[in-house]
């Protein structure tokens, strides 16, 4: 076999991902960029007393948010990677149900409870929308590291919090680093739980884009902040990547050992936590349910009737059905969209990898899948209106615009699934195949994809209910004659009338039913233990 | 239907793993390539499955040059040291891989995968899981899936490391009856000279990267061809001709080489020494014995083992001797 033309191969194969995101992320976002800079916004910007009480607020909430997500998730990651108590299915699930709602949704159930919204909620619902991060991040570690160097430390004289301060904490650093990180900027970019909870009052950088963008129509002030916010974003990627780097490092010096025990003593203390903030967890759910059926009038499904028309005094260009058929449609081709490119990717990182390609491109390609993470769906959004009229066939007012954008956001999650599946498969195992007669593209299909096949289902669940409940990219590309359901239900609560808000609510409602059973499905498809979240 | 190597290497980066290989593998052969770990025999047998790309010289099945010939192109079967078999896929799944890749029709597979299934003693298996297999029966099937598709030659890759010893022992014999009734040619890599020797019709000694003797087995443990070659097939101590004359008696044409049951206790012994360590072994007891002032190794029997200290009769066993040189370079 060939291995310098294999290897070349998967250079060019690398193209392929790298011209998708070049055309549909680094070229909007570069736009951005120049606009910032071009009118001298970004001056104005910097030396405006409003922009630094904009930052100061953006990344407050984003820390106060970072640290209760971390106080709240820690004991869940204990309980889901070390105890043996009856429960643990049902909280494995609960706690990823924040995290796959749609933000719209999240923002609305806690304003739910708090019907004026402020900054307490704000915290509160970013930590709550984040929790499953830092218990999944951490968790996963957790259940990786070997138990026994706990229990040497105990054998030589260390008390239960002493073996956990010198043995456990260092150890699963750099997960919690990692989870850190990636909570902070999921906090510093959190759209619409900000837009539903914080109104014109409290703003962060994220907000203003969007409002000087649509309200204000100053595009240059927006770009210049939008630069400014990739700015951070970047030094918090930068910082969560060497974190990553060395949890990486530190994973492969350990094999799955059998951790899971029964809690014993002050144990049940934390397992006791560690349902309480579950429970917690579920009190917005459950209330976002009871306001969707509770009016003036006293219980009522006349939210869940209005859902067929548009609203009271025609609020909505199209009914709640249509905005409903309009997601469903616009999150399956994104979906599908997103596997493709996420899928095709992970199978040349793999293969980058394997035919020790040189020049770094593996690790170019892997970064970069990685961007459209961290940089805020706003700007991508933004930077699509006003990049895409350049290209043939006049993208911009096109309903492809749409699942585009959302499938760049739905990529990174796919390739995060999917890749370290891939990458544990036995090269090995490959090469049997390849012995036995079967070509390159057919060890693909007999090895490859069905060891991955129940991954690859899960990335499609998953990618499906972050595509559906997307709304900041997705806010500034729909068209006014065709909003998906978030899109509707901020306008439905930007609006007044008591059928609106209920209205609102329902569709809320509907959301989180189809994540949760999308949540459910994943769980019973998921590789024990494989992927980030 | 032979393999022929002519001055294979492989190299990675700047580091050789395998410099300058001749070897012949003739139809119905089975041939060993023996050597420590890190020597680049599983490097070599890699380069013959296709799976690495030689750097130099040629490997050619019935004088056709096979380097443009991609691995599920050559026909040849592959065995790990730890099976890998398909997780996703029963036992029959896996026999019957390489015929399904072959496009054989499904009543045939399943008659062939039942016929090996029955050779490597595994009948009846056809459904059950390969992750609730024990470690010899995933090596059995391992084989039975290699041997499946007919192939041109087949390739082991420390076929039975991973095994704990007792079963390594009773399926290298199996394995040994296996390849004679499937008339198999074969190339096996093992660091184990009892395996090497159980199965293999030829041995190649490879150190560094180079094969240093070939031979059979009885040939190149009797005479290997230089001072590592023995260490490695067990002499512990090499002596010059001279030396062994002064010291020991005995007369040899050249440099030879002495494995511990050279050396025996026995009451009629020419010889006499002082025990200065002792440890038991399976099938004897292994000493460390001065004589003349030299420290030799020695075996006594179990029964009544000399304690430290003890003064020893000690006689010469030619069984346990090397004899070192030239004349047994073996090559072709």
């Amino acid at each position: 076999m060939a291995h310098a033309r294999s290897g070349l191969t998967w250079a060019f194969a690398a193209l392929v991902p790298l011209l998708f995101l070049g055309v549909f992320f680094a070229w909007p976002v570069l736009a951005i960029v120049h606009l910032g800079l071009r009118d001298g916004g970004l001056l104005d910007e910097l030396t405006a007393a409003g922009t630094w009480e904009l930052v100061g607020f953006t990344l407050g909430q984003a820390a106060a948010s970072t640290v209760l997500a971390l106080v709240a998730g820690l004991p869940v990651a204990f309980l889901l990677a070390r105890c043996q108590v009856a429960g643990t299915g049902f909280v494995r699930a609960a706690v990823m149900v924040p995290f796959v709602l749609p933000t719209v949704v999240v923002g609305l159930a806690f304003r739910a409870l708090w019907p004026d919204g402020g900054v307490l909620p704000i915290v509160l619902a970013n930590a709550f929308f984040n929790v499953a991060v830092v218990a999944r991040t951490v968790g996963g570690l957790w259940a990786h590291t070997d138990r026994r160097a706990e229990d040497a430390a105990r054998a030589l004289g260390a008390s239960r919090p002493r073996a956990f301060a010198s043995v456990v904490l260092p150890a699963l650093l750099p997960a919690i680093g990692s989870a850190a990180s990636v909570v902070f900027l999921f906090c510093a970019t959190s759209f619409g739980v900000v837009l539903v909870l914080g109104g014109a009052r409290y703003r962060t950088l994220e907000t203003e884009i969007y409002l000087r963008t649509v309200e204000l129509f100053d595009l240059s002030g927006a770009a210049a902040l939008s630069l400014l916010q990739f700015a951070a974003v970047l030094a918090v990627l930068l910082l969560g990547g060497l974190a990553r780097r060395r949890r990486e490092t530190a994973l492969s010096l350990r094999g799955k050992a059998d951790v899971v025990r029964r809690p014993t003593g002050g144990e049940w203390g934390v397992v006791a936590a560690a349902f309480a903030v579950v429970l917690t967890l579920l009190v917005p759910v459950v209330g976002l349910v009871l306001r969707s059926l509770s009016t003036v009038d006293g219980w009522s499904l006349a939210g869940y009737r209005a859902l067929t028309g548009t609203g009271e005094r025609g609020t909505l260009a199209v009914s709640g059905v249509d905005a409903a058929v309009n997601s469903l449609r616009a999150a399956t081709d994104a979906t599908l969209l997103a596997l493709t490119i996420g899928v095709f990717s992970a199978v040349v990182l793999v293969g980058l990898r394997r035919g020790r390609t040189p020049w770094g491109i593996g690790e170019a390609l892997d970064t970069a899948l990685m961007l459209p993470l961290g940089v805020s769906a706003v700007t991508v959004g933004f930077g699509y209106l006003i990049t895409m009229d350049a290209l043939p066939g006049d993208l911009r007012t096109s309903p492809a615009l749409v699942p585009l954008a959302q499938a760049l956001v739905v990529t990174p999650l796919v390739v995060r699934i999917v890749l370290p599946v891939l990458r544990a498969v036995d090269e090995r195992l490959r090469q049997a195949a390849a012995t036995l007669g079967a070509s390159p593209w057919r060890v693909w299909r007999e090895v490859d994809l069905p060891l991955a096949g129940r991954s690859l289902a899960a990335a499609a669940g998953f990618g499906f209910v972050v595509a559906l409940g997307e709304f900041g990219a997705t806010s500034f590309l729909a068209r006014p004659d065709a909003p998906t359901l978030p899109i509707v239900i901020a306008r439905l609560m930007s609006r007044p009338g008591q059928l609106n808000s209920q209205m609102a609510y329902a569709a809320c409602a509907m959301l989180m039913v189809v994540t949760i059973a999308a949540v459910l499905l994943i769980e019973k498809l998921r590789v024990p233990s494989s992927g980030e979240f | 239907m032979s393999l022929r190597l002519t001055g294979v290497g492989v190299r990675y980066g700047a580091v050789t793993a395998v410099s300058d290989v001749d070897l012949a593998v003739a139809d119905g052969e089975v041939v060993a390539l023996l050597g420590p770990s890190g020597c680049g025999k599983s490097t070599l047998l890699r380069a013959v499955a296709g799976l690495e790309r030689p750097s130099a010289g040629v490997v050619a099945w019935d004088d056709e040059d096979l380097a443009g010939v991609p691995v599920h192109r050559r026909g040849f079967g592959l065995v790990f040291q730890d099976g890998q078999l398909f997780p996703h896929r029963d036992v029959a799944g896996n026999v019957a891989f390489g015929m399904r890749m072959h496009g054989v029709e499904t009543e045939a597979r399943h008659k062939r995968v039942a016929e090996l299934l029955e050779l490597v003693g595994l009948g009846g298996y056809q459904k059950r899981k390969v992750t609730e297999l024990s470690g010899g029966e995933q090596q059995r099937v391992a084989l039975a899936r290699a041997l499946a598709p007919r192939p041109r030659l087949l390739l082991l890759d420390e076929p039975l490391s991973a095994l704990d010893r007792a079963l390594r022992e009773q399926l290298a014999v199996d394995l040994a009856r296996l390849l004679r009734e499937a008339g198999a040619t074969a190339l096996v890599v093992t660091h184990d000279h009892d395996e090497a020797f159980t199965l293999a019709d030829r041995v190649a000694v490879m150190r560094a990267g180079r094969v240093r003797q070939v031979g059979p087995p009885t040939e190149v443990w009797r005479s290997p061809v230089d001072v590592d070659t023995a260490k490695f097939l067990g002499c512990g101590k090499v002596l010059p001709a001279d030396v062994a004359l002064d010291l020991l008696g005995i007369t040899v044409p050249g440099r030879v080489g002495l494995r511990a049951t050279a050396l025996r206790v026995s009451p009629n012994g020419e010889l006499e020494g002082v025990v200065e360590e002792r440890v038991h072994r399976r099938d004897h007891v292994r000493l460390l014995v001065t004589v003349r002032g030299e420290e030799f190794e020695a075996v006594a029997p179990i029964a009544e083992p000399p304690a430290l200290g003890d003064r020893v009769r000690l006689s010469v066993d030619p069984d346990g001797l090397a004899v070192l040189g030239d004349q047994a370079d073996g090559g072709e």
